[in-house]
């Protein structure tokens, strides 16, 4: 694909014997949002620190724009704006001024309009002149990103951008992101754990648990890939507990699309490959057992993301 | 013409530096020394006068014995100048999070640490010039006399030295803060390293040549080479290094480092060396100095190029 602006192939890395990146392959296209999705220690931030040519893959290769990363990280890096989750303003340095440093290594001419004008752009405009110690968490987040769209970059990386900020500024954030990503083409990629913001945002998503992709694609096409059998649950309860429900269960059993059911007390959960509710009930009425709830899950980020990792713990 | 990525680190570096309570600590200190020691020597600049040849010379090296000379205080407080600018450069920046931000800018990692090391070192040149060029404007006001262009080249010469020597510690100080992650380690490591040479080391060497050299008669050959070898162990300490050469440069009268024979010493014309033949003698010195600050560097630099930049 000509569209291809990060490319992952075979991505490995060693901490001494431990995996931290096992065979990552990955491909993300011109202004994508991207998520990439994961608990702690799953090897998010050395995937992107890899990209940036940071870090040296133990095996693998890692193109960013067609440039390789470990071979001219410079390169990379003028095209590339990151965003750490530890941010890392100079303390002792008010928050323009720390922008004019970033500017000036980039060789910007006019930082410090730029400046002005992206701290605009993320409401921190009368706290231009304020030290970066005195800033919250959620204003440095916001600073940060001011820093990032201050280079004018092709692609951003934000790891956990989301860390500290609360649920009305992590929406604002999120969609100023999405907002910039459609304007000017910019490809994103983010890092984070709060599943519901990034399903909204991202266009496509990664989950990775213990170093590895284990799926990419957008919400629809992960739950079917992931749940794939059984993409339908449907949750049953009955007045009576199942014990007294007789030959129920074989009956249930026969049904075709049906692959697991699970009984807890008077509630059966059964995995389908197809929507089979209507049956499920119409058996339990003919056996004369009074229906007092039934529920069709449907999957989400969180579903999948917790099936994901428990499997991934077995 | 916009300013590559070195040049605004360095500036950057510069005015840390500057604006840090740690500078003004260290600069109140040599201020301090130097005051003292030019006010010692003005104060007997008179009973040298009568042999008026480097009056400026004798400015910096002139002492009654209350104080020891401003050469001979930069000998052990140019380390510490080296060491305090130096000892946090990388981990500080590790510790604060910023060295991950800074490095995924488009600047390549080898220019940070050289522009830690050339805003420090740019920093104590423009002190030590200041200050030298001070003493020669007080002097000349306050003496009357005008310096002459042999003494003018010496004191400079003696500025790139205090320098070269700083240099080097300071690239010590910056190889031990790429080393140890904790700031307080790689300070005290330094300081360590700056008190067993200038305490320790020559007691040490003192030992060994005792246990080395037989008892009884020397043949002169013999002697001669003992000295030599005494002379070689001594010169591992680079604050020997600085004492020889900033008494060659600043006393014109100095003719030799080691021991002369007689023989060498039989046809010696008795008038001071010109400033071509003090710097001859002094070079080797300077060359150990600059040796000793790019090894340093050296290991600075394989150490930090690969390491981990992760918190």
């Amino acid at each position: 694909m000509e569209n291809t602006v990060i490319e992952l192939e075979g991505l490995t890395k060693y901490y001494g014997s431990v995996k931290a990146v096992d065979n990552l392959s990955l491909r993300i296209s011109k202004g994508e949002v991207f998520g990439l999705l994961g608990p702690n220690g799953a090897g998010k931030t050395t995937t992107i620190l890899m990209m940036l040519g940071l870090c040296e893959p133990s095996a693998g290769q890692a193109r960013v724009c067609g440039i390789d990363a470990a071979r001219d990280p410079i390169a990379v890096k003028r095209k590339v704006a990151y965003m750490p989750d530890t941010l890392g303003f100079y303390d002792d340095m008010t928050a323009l001024e720390n922008l004019l440093y970033v500017g000036r290594l980039n060789g910007l001419a006019d930082g410090e309009a730029r400046a002005r004008q992206t701290m605009e752009l993320v409401g921190l405009q009368n706290e231009l002149h304020k030290k970066t110690s005195a800033y919250s968490r959620g204003m440095k987040q916001r600073l940060g990103l001011a820093d990032v769209l201050l280079r004018e970059p092709e692609v951003i990386i934000l790891d956990e951008p989301t860390l500290g900020i609360d649920p009305a500024g992590i929406r604002h954030f999120l969609t100023l992101i999405r907002q910039l990503s459609r304007q000017k083409g910019i490809t994103v990629l983010l890092s984070s754990h709060h599943l519901h913001q990034v399903q909204q945002v991202c266009d496509r998503v990664g989950i990775f648990v213990g170093g590895k992709l284990l799926a990419a694609g957008n919400i629809e096409s992960l739950a079917r890939e992931l749940f794939g059998g059984d993409s339908f649950v449907t949750t049953i309860t009955a007045r009576e507990p199942a014990e007294q429900w007789g030959g129920l269960l074989q009956d249930l059993e026969r049904l075709e699309g049906l692959r697991q059911v699970e009984t807890e007390g008077s509630t059966a959960t059964l995995s389908c490959t197809r929507d089979i509710t209507p049956e499920v009930v119409r058996l339990f009425v003919e056996k004369g057992l009074g229906v007092t709830g039934v529920y069709r899950k449907q999957y989400g980020l969180d579903e999948i993301y917790h099936r994901y990792f428990e499997n991934n713990l077995n | 013409m916009t300013p590559g990525p070195f040049e605004v680190m360095v500036r950057k570096e510069v005015a840390d530096h500057i604006r840090s309570r740690r500078f003004l600590v260290l600069l109140l200190m040599v201020l301090l020394v130097f005051a003292g020691t030019l006010y010692i020597s003005f104060s007997h600049i008179r009973e040298a006068k009568g042999d008026s040849d480097f009056v400026f010379l004798k400015l910096l090296t002139l002492s009654d014995g209350t104080l020891p000379t401003f050469h001979v205080f930069l000998s052990f407080l140019g380390p510490l100048l080296g060491i305090a600018l130096g000892f946090d450069a990388i981990n500080s920046e590790y510790n604060n999070r910023t060295l991950v931000r800074l490095l995924a800018q488009p600047v390549y990692r080898d220019n940070l640490l050289l522009a830690k090391f050339c805003g420090a070192l740019l920093v104590v040149g423009v002190l030590f010039l200041s200050l030298v060029l001070l003493m020669v404007g007080g002097g000349m006001i306050l003496t009357g006399v005008k310096p002459e262009p042999a003494e003018i080249l010496r004191i400079l010469a003696f500025v790139v030295l205090n320098v070269v020597y700083v240099g080097f510690w300071l690239s010590l100080s910056i190889t031990l803060s790429v080393g140890f992650r904790n700031v307080a380690t790689s300070a005290l490591v330094a300081i360590g390293i700056w008190l067993f040479f200038t305490v320790f080391y020559k007691i040490l060497v003192n030992a060994v040549m005792n246990a080395v050299v037989p008892e009884g008669y020397l043949m002169p050959e013999e002697m001669l080479s003992y000295n030599r070898l005494l002379m070689s162990l001594l010169r591992v300490d680079p604050g020997q290094l600085y004492t020889d050469a900033a008494t060659t440069l600043l006393m014109p009268s100095v003719r030799s480092l080691g021991a002369l024979s007689m023989e060498q010493m039989a046809w010696a014309v008795p008038s001071p060396l010109s400033f071509m033949n003090s710097l001859m003698i002094v070079w080797p010195q300077v060359t150990g100095l600059v040796a000793g600050t790019t090894l340093c560097f050296a290991l600075a630099y394989y150490l930090f190029m690969r390491k981990e930049v992760r918190a």
